[in-house]
């Protein structure tokens, strides 16, 4: 059963999905593409993605939560319109990463996998970007912003409050 | 495959290529410790404690995924593995509770007995260890998180051997968690939950505490009960279940029913009936005194004497003054072959009856007569562990037949057998089918014809979604097999099951069993507890005497006949052992205003709420003796429970026969050993239900000096019965299974076949299944997911 009557999700990303659970020797490989398409349209893998994807693979609900909740990027809550996405790893470590990050905690008021209060903004800690010849770097949903210091940090948020900044999904 | 020869610890060892390590090693006598290693299951490589030095490898490898090679050379106990193993030990011990002085597994627990062995118990992690609180997933189940070392078994025993995936394993690395499949979020109570079969197989598997059994936790230790394997007394199977008991104020108490002895027939496998539902035995609705009715009409406790004296009495004035044709026996499917052999001889040589009927499952009398001439084509229990293919018509092992189906799964699974299925639902094993063809409920017997080779059957067969092609294509398919073992539902009965026997035993390689619902269904069978068939289906109009007993010569009344002669005033009395006719057969109870009952009855059932006297009777945890399963296959059973008060059925017929003025002697071929006192004066034990028995088997002996031994009769049933004079006493004795082949008379007489499927499926168990409050919980959580998946549907419609 790959073809979903009463789909969930834009008809694009449901043609995507009918043709991604072919292309695999296995269908159930199109779990992790499919989880991550998932949450970029809807913002995150609710309950009812969860069932549509089972259904759509043929595969228990068990087995989509067991791979779901084996990889941090895939999230079963609300993120805040603007992901703020802090590297920590090796490079950016060295070159302030952690500054950065307690620097964002502190001006955005929240913790990690938080979202703040008018839900425009939430903070995750994450493991190597592939910046790391311009760390410290951090990641607002899929856009870039490197060679950070809390001054630039300031700047960037305050980019995105007053909507410039761009939405890449 | 070929044999290839390889050295462990100095020792040459020679093992088929492609075996895996530990088990070569396991053959040959070398234990090497795993946790996540599980025969049979898929291999997981996880816990790192069957690390084995092999030579020429540059680290140390793990032996259960390792085939063996020529020439290998390999080290299993060496300080160096020792050190790897205490290190994983460590680990493994870094989060664990030890709190083994209360857990469940304390005493069988596999990470204890490697702690003690490689002395890992000082661990090096200073950090307070991660509690989390208990979980109960189900009436049943219930998880321990912090004691769980994450071997996988639960998940891998779960999806590949019961085919239910209710456990999955979810986060990552140190905080792994197994998880069922009712997430908490999903809950209406916000506490995960299992929606699965519940069989408590993820708890035999667990190899410590962190899955433990709702009928067994806290309860005792394992050192404090007496195990004894016997039979389960549930479904037609023969699943050997392991009763831990103890001793009470009353009696025994069973604590628990696990499969700690894995020599049953049953392997690995017990479902949940054979695991919780043994938890009838201690009910305390059972009855323990006989009672009788009094003149005012209630029922009255009385003393044993006074009950039997009444109940023969009567039945003797009943039997002199209006003839044994007025008297009625009904029998039941789960007493022993010994006792269901001693009903059927009380009522055709004392009552001189041959009304005697019991509940019938499943025709075994044509599936006998189809059979008899033809060696070698009843299949045993056994066969559906190695059958390269399998045909199932009708029923529905998953629920049914609950080890048949785990044996099909294993087969496919393990042996890559081809499954081929012919239901009128789509029953759960078509998962595992090569084909599966679906018809009505009602053309069983249009099948049987066009399996059978009658073209023009294939009408009666077809529907939109199959056609004529369909049907000739699953036969040419099932016909091409080289061998074939063809399962066998209720659902054929009569002369539909007897062509399809018929033509089935004209083709080579082809072997049949016919499944039914009771522990001893097709031993009641076989025992004759049937109006027109004596003992190994020896038609009852055909002889008057059967061995040295003189009998009626006519076939008797069977169950509805019974029935409809008390309707009719022309029941004088009626003698009722272990079954329920009321409420099964939907009897009105005013029509038996005018019988004489004698019931004999573990709880007062609607056929026990109308009897004159009852009898409170042991059940077949309670007693030994013998039963045979669906297929056909012998196995001893023995005695675990006890509680005080009951008498098991045996004793109790014997008592009546006495009672009666019947010669013992001759119902029960006693007292031919020794004379000594054997133990059977020892009137201060009094309460044992069979306490002959007990002492007997204490003391390894079979002397036969009682008339309440059942081996006296198993011995007449060696020397009378057709089919059953094959039997092997060693085996019996020794708890193996033996399979024996009915040996009828073909006949071409048509017969009522009277089958009356029971319809039990996973939480349901006839009368036991009512008084077992583990299978009623069961039942009620089964509810509650069901309504609750139907809340989900709303919702999603709703939102669609």
């Amino acid at each position: 059963m790959s073809e979903v009557a009463n789909t969930i999700f834009s008809p694009e990303l449901a043609a995507r999905f009918d043709k991604l659970v072919t292309i695999y020797p296995l269908k159930r490989s199109a779990l992790v593409p499919m989880l991550l398409y998932a949450q970029d349209e809807v913002g995150y893998i609710s309950d009812a993605v969860v069932t549509e994807i089972a259904q759509r693979i043929g595969i228990y609900e068990l087995d989509v939560r067991n791979v779901l909740s084996y990889y941090s990027m895939l999230r079963t809550r609300p993120a805040g319109k603007y992901n703020v996405q802090v590297c920590t790893n090796i490079s950016c470590m060295l070159r302030g990463g952690y500054e950065l990050l307690d620097h964002c905690k502190k001006q955005l008021g929240i913790g990690h996998k938080e979202v703040t209060p008018d839900g425009l903004f939430s903070l995750e800690e994450v493991e190597c970007i592939g910046a790391c010849c311009w760390a410290p770097a951090a990641q607002v949903n899929y856009d870039f912003h490197d060679n950070l210091t809390p001054g630039k940090m300031d700047e960037v948020f305050a980019m995105y409050r007053e909507g410039r900044g761009k939405d890449v999904k | 495959m070929a044999d290839v020869t390889f050295t462990v610890d100095g020792t040459r060892i020679t093992a088929p290529a492609g075996t895996l390590l530990i088990e070569a090693c396991k053959s040959a006598g070398i234990e090497i410790p795993a946790f996540c290693y599980y025969p049979g299951l898929s291999l997981q490589a996880a816990c790192r404690m069957c690390v084995v030095r092999i030579e020429k490898m540059p680290k140390l490898q793990t032996a259960c995924t390792t085939p063996v090679a020529e020439g290998m050379v390999v080290q299993t106990e060496t300080p160096e593995i020792a050190q790897a193993r205490k290190a994983t030990l460590q680990l493994l011990l870094g989060n664990h509770p030890l709190d083994c002085p209360v857990c469940d597994a304390g005493g069988e627990c596999e990470l204890q007995d490697m702690t003690f062995k490689y002395g890992a118990a000082d661990s090096f992690y200073a950090e307070p260890k991660n509690h989390r609180e208990e979980q109960q997933w189900s009436p049943v189940v219930f998880f321990d998180r912090p004691r769980c070392i994450l071997c996988y078994r639960c998940v891998r025993m779960c999806g590949e051997g019961m085919d239910v995936f209710a456990l999955g394993i979810q986060n990552r690395g140190a905080s792994s968690v197994i998880a069922p499949n009712v997430p908490a979020v999903q809950s209406p109570d916000d506490l995960a939950h299992v929606d699965c079969e519940q069989c408590g197989m993820c708890i035999d598997a667990c190899p410590v505490g962190a899955l433990t059994s709702g009928t067994y936790r806290y309860k005792t230790r394992p050192w404090e009960m007496n195990h004894v394997a016997t039979v389960c007394t549930h479904c037609g199977d023969g699943c050997k279940t392991t009763l831990g008991v103890r001793s009470t104020s009353d009696g025994s108490e069973i604590v628990r029913g696990d499969n700690r002895d894995k020599s049953g027939m049953n392997g690995d496998f017990l479902c949940n009936k054979g695991r919780y539902a043994f938890d009838f035995a201690n009910s305390p609705d059972r009855i323990t005194t006989p009672l009788v009715r009094q003149p005012d009409g209630t029922l009255k406790p009385v003393s044993w004497e006074a009950a039997l004296d009444h109940a023969g009495k009567k039945l003797r004035e009943l039997r002199d003054t209006r003839g044994g044709k007025s008297i009625g026996v009904v029998g039941s499917n789960r007493l022993t072959n010994e006792e269901a052999y001693l009903l059927q001889k009380f009522a055709r040589s004392v009552l001189q009856t041959n009304n005697i009927d019991h509940h019938r499952t499943a025709d075994y009398v044509a599936f006998a007569q189809a059979l008899s001439d033809h060696p070698g084509r009843t299949a045993s229990q056994l066969d559906t562990t190695t059958a390269k293919a399998v045909m199932i018509i009708g029923g529905d092992p998953t629920n049914e037949n609950p080890l048949t189906a785990w044996n099909l799964r294993s087969d496919v699974r393990l042996n890559a057998a081809r499954l081929h299925i012919v239901n009128h639902q789509q029953i759960k094993l078509t998962r595992q089918a090569k084909s599966f063809l679906q018809i009505s409920d009602l053309s069983y017997g249009a099948l049987a014809a066009f399996l059978a080779g009658d073209d023009s059957a294939v009408d009666g067969l077809v529907h939109p979604a199959a056609d004529a092609a369909a049907f000739h294509t699953f036969r040419d398919t099932v016909r091409a097999e080289e061998s074939l073992l063809v399962l066998i539902g209720n659902e054929l009965r009569g002369e539909d099951l007897k062509r399809l026997l018929n033509f089935g035993v004209t083709l080579p390689n082809r072997k049949f069993a016919l499944l039914s619902d009771y522990v001893n269904s097709r031993g009641a069978a076989d025992m004759g507890l049937l109006p027109d068939m004596l003992p190994g289906y020896t038609p009852a109009t055909s002889t008057n005497s059967f061995g040295e007993t003189a009998i009626p010569m006519a076939a008797g009344l069977d169950m509805l006949e019974i029935f409809d002669a008390a309707a009719k005033g022309d029941l004088s009395a009626l003698y009722v052992v272990g079954a329920n006719p009321v409420l099964r057969y939907d009897i009105d109870p005013a029509t038996l205003k005018n019988t004489f009952i004698v019931v004999q009855e573990m709880f007062l059932t609607e056929t026990a709420a109308i009897a004159d006297v009852v009898l409170p009777a042991a059940n077949l945890y309670e007693k030994s003796g013998s039963v045979t399963n669906s297929f056909g296959d012998l196995q001893q059973v023995s005695k675990a429970g006890d509680r005080s008060g009951v008498r098991s059925d045996f004793e109790m017929i014997v008592r009546i026969a006495d009672k009666m003025g019947a010669n013992i002697k001759a119902l029960v071929p006693f007292g031919k050993g020794t004379y000594a006192d054997m133990g059977q004066t020892r009137g201060a034990q009094s309460g044992e239900a069979d306490r002959h028995a007990v002492w007997l088997t204490a003391n390894h002996l079979e002397p036969r000096t009682s008339p309440f031994d059942a081996n006296a009769i198993l011995d007449e049933i060696q020397r009378l019965v057709p089919g059953y004079d094959k039997m092997l006493r060693l085996q019996l004795l020794s708890g193996n299974a033996q399979h024996l082949e009915p040996a009828a008379q073909p006949s071409n007489a048509t017969r009522r076949d009277l089958v009356l499927p029971s319809n039990d499926k996973l939480f349901t168990s006839g009368t036991l299944g009512r008084f077992s409050p583990m299978l009623e919980d069961l039942q009620v959580n089964d509810a509650r997911l069901a309504a609750q998946k139907l809340v989900q549907i709303d919702n999603q419609a709703a939102a669609d």
